[in-house]
């Protein structure tokens, strides 16, 4: 069942906006319109329906004009012209009063940039859609904290937001969202601040959360591995336009253009792609390098965890070095229990930077057994490229190869 | 050769006539203007003069104890007992009659204006030059048409003081809602804020310690009138300063003005410490 439905939505920015529609009619280019009159074209005849619960990404580079589209759907920003229909009503003819109860009542959104007011509580935060619309201050705080329940964000109601991490900031923000009980979630690049751990977690979050409860969400990100990871379908932004829709596997196999095929593949994928763009923190096992981090204690944790490999982390975040299972019961059976994790770092375990591309790192992952952990500029761990994983994007990026030659 | 020698527009003709016009058939309107304030100020000072010093003195330690701590409070109270004996207290509690008086007027006309001006680009560019000229005018300019329009005394001395103490609470009232981040606005917007609930739960309270550092402003520019005031027959502790300077009483006009920094400190520390305590608890 389609939910929202968009019909040939443009949005120019301007003193005369609709003479700028006019002459995107006429043919004219973005810009050429914006040489002879100044006007900015946002958005360009912009098609598309989201169905009844799904998760639809809308995805482009910036400036493509997904932030302005996303806006249109609660009219924080005014289309010039178009249509946005809402369970079959058009929410454009809507006057002052009906938008409010529509936004109150229909829609919610999380930000990018967290958007959470400074001055108030988590809970107060979470409340602030239900206090705007007037609920009493007992039921909306109960539901507030249902909703912060579901986020995990359970005994911090009474801190600030500025007192936590980026990642519980938009905790609250999506807690935020479902506590007006929405039937659609607007997502503007909501995890796109958040650093690559954390914005995994956020989308296993999201897709949790789906999974308990379906709510339509219109996600908009410029990331193609949250778009492919998170999205039932997908629509591919350039220019103001919408220039393809469908499911992820539908725009894999068959992009409709160049600008689509580039997303999926680079003219050679192992120059262009980096460590950093593949790295995955999911699989394997951190430890803390604290005082009470003995080799004893990771090789039970390895044991139960069966996992042959651990990576060792300071306080900060910062790579110190891998260990092996063999190499714990090695330190463990010398040091008669007074050894320390670090005498049982592999010593050949370097890491690799976020930046490098994968024909740099493409030797040691080749020849070690464990997957290569990658850090940033900062030394901090991002994550490990393991040798499935890298294979696996070989493969994605020869396919596109194989498409674009089947194609021309 | 061209010069300007010859007077092409007569404005000061122009202005006097317009005052005379206004002095002849208006007056009953400023007389009207006044009546609130007269109200304020007279029920005020009346109150600060008819309670014991002692009871003032302690009532400002233990405001000054509760916004800052237990320093301020003991110079408040060192300070006050100094002015007291120095002679000074009736028209120290007068001078602080007058500053109360303005600053609440300048709240009453300043926060709103300031409102309109930090949501309107229209209202903001309207105003700017109307402040810039209250605030650069030379006191003196206006002073003699206040008189007549609202004759001499403490009043009139507390009107031309709300002229030159307005202009930094409607800036920085104004400064304060625009410095609300966009994006918090717009997730108000978002969830189905009211333009209303817009400046009453997001921006009011987000600029509220910029518009605190601006009533403190306030208060500070409307002690540094407190001595024009006395010109025009204003009483407080202007009058001993401008007193010993007609007479060359170097002495008088020195502790009238030691009273007065006195005071500026004790207010301006005060409510500084009011600001920043409200911006602990937003941050």
């Amino acid at each position: 069942m389609e939910k929202i439905v968009i019909k040939n939505l443009y949005k120019v920015f301007g003193a005369e906006p609709r003479k700028g529609v006019k002459l995107l009619e006429q043919g004219k280019s973005k810009e050429e319109i914006y040489e002879q009159t100044g006007l900015t074209v946002a958005v360009q005849g912009a098609s598309f329906s989201v169905n009844k619960g799904e998760i639809f990404v809308v995805m482009g580079l910036s400036g493509s004009g997904k932030s302005t589209l996303v806006r249109m759907l609660n009219r924080l920003i005014e289309p010039t012209s178009g249509e946005v229909l809402v369970d079959g009503q058009n929410i454009l003819n809507m006057n002052k009063d009906e938008l409010v109860r529509f936004r109150r009542s229909k829609t919610s959104m999380v930000f990018q940039s967290f958007a959470l007011m400074p001055h108030q509580t988590v809970l107060e935060n979470a409340a602030f859609g239900l206090e705007l619309d007037g609920m009493d201050k007992k039921q909306r705080e109960e539901r507030a904290l249902d909703a912060l329940k579901q986020v995990g964000l359970e005994g911090l109601e009474k801190a600030y937001p500025n007192e936590l991490s980026g990642g519980m900031q938009q905790r609250v923000g999506l807690a935020r969202g479902l506590a007006v009980d929405p039937d659609i979630l607007l997502m503007d690049e909501a995890f796109s601040a958040l650093d690559p751990l954390i914005k995994t977690e956020m989308q296993d979050e999201l897709l949790k959360l789906q999974d308990r409860h379906e709510r339509t969400i219109n996600f908009i990100s410029h990331d193609l591995d949250e778009a492919l990871r998170i999205g039932d379908r997908i629509a591919i932004m350039q220019g103001g336009r919408v220039i393809q829709v469908g499911t992820p596997e539908e725009i894999l196999q068959n992009p409709a253009d160049d600008y689509v095929r580039a997303f999926f593949r680079g003219v050679d994928p192992t120059g262009v792609i980096s460590a950093g763009d593949i790295a995955r923190d999911s699989q394997p096992t951190v430890v803390w390098h604290t005082k009470a981090g003995s080799p004893r204690a990771t090789l039970e944790m390895l044991s139960i965890k069966d996992r042959e490999f651990a990576y060792v982390l300071d306080s900060e975040h910062r790579f110190l070095g891998v260990v092996s299972s063999d190499s714990l019961r090695d330190a463990v059976d010398q040091g008669n229990g007074a050894s320390k994790l670090e005498h049982a770092f592999l010593t050949d375990a370097k890491s690799v930077q976020e930046t490098d591309s994968l024909q740099d790192i493409l030797p040691l992952v080749a020849s070690h057994a464990w997957p290569i952990p990658v850090v940033n500029s900062e030394s901090r761990y991002r994550g490990v490229v393991s040798k499935n994983l890298f294979l696996r994007t070989l493969n994605r990026a020869e396919k596109g190869t194989y498409f674009e030659q089947s194609a021309s | 050769m061209f010069s300007f020698d010859e007077r092409v527009i007569p404005l000061d003709v122009w202005i006097t006539n317009i005052v005379n016009w206004l002095v002849e058939g208006y007056r009953w309107f400023f007389q009207l203007i006044k009546w609130p304030v007269d109200f304020i100020l007279s029920g005020v000072s009346d109150g600060l003069l008819a309670t014991s010093p002692l009871l003032v003195i302690a009532l400002f330690g233990a405001i000054a104890w509760r916004v800052s701590g237990l320093k301020l409070a003991i110079f408040t109270l060192l300070s006050l007992v100094l002015i007291g004996l120095l002679g000074f207290w009736s028209e120290t509690m007068i001078t602080l009659a007058m500053v109360f008086s303005s600053v609440v007027f300048c709240t009453l006309v300043g926060v709103p204006f300031g409102i309109w001006a930090g949501r309107s680009d229209r209202v903001n560019n309207v105003l700017r030059p109307i402040l810039d000229a209250m605030q650069t005018t030379p006191a003196f300019v206006y002073l003699v048409p206040i008189v007549m329009l609202f004759s001499i005394g403490n009043t009139a001395g507390v009107l031309a003081t709300i002229i030159f103490a307005l202009p930094p609470l409607v800036r920085l009232t104004s400064l304060g809602i625009r410095q609300v981040h966009p994006e918090l606005v717009e997730a108000a917007l978002a969830f189905g804020a009211t333009s209303s609930q817009v400046l009453l739960k997001v921006q009011i309270p987000l600029a509220l310690p910029t518009i605190m550092a601006g009533l403190n402003q306030t208060i500070m520019m409307s002690l540094s009138m407190v001595v024009i005031a006395a010109m025009i027959g204003a009483g407080g502790l202007g009058a001993p300063v401008v007193l010993g300077l007609n007479t060359l009483d170097i002495g008088l006009a020195t502790v009238g003005g030691l009273a007065i920094v006195l005071l500026a400190i004790i207010l301006d520390r005060i409510t500084q410490s009011m600001a920043t305590k409200k911006n602990k608890d937003v941050k």
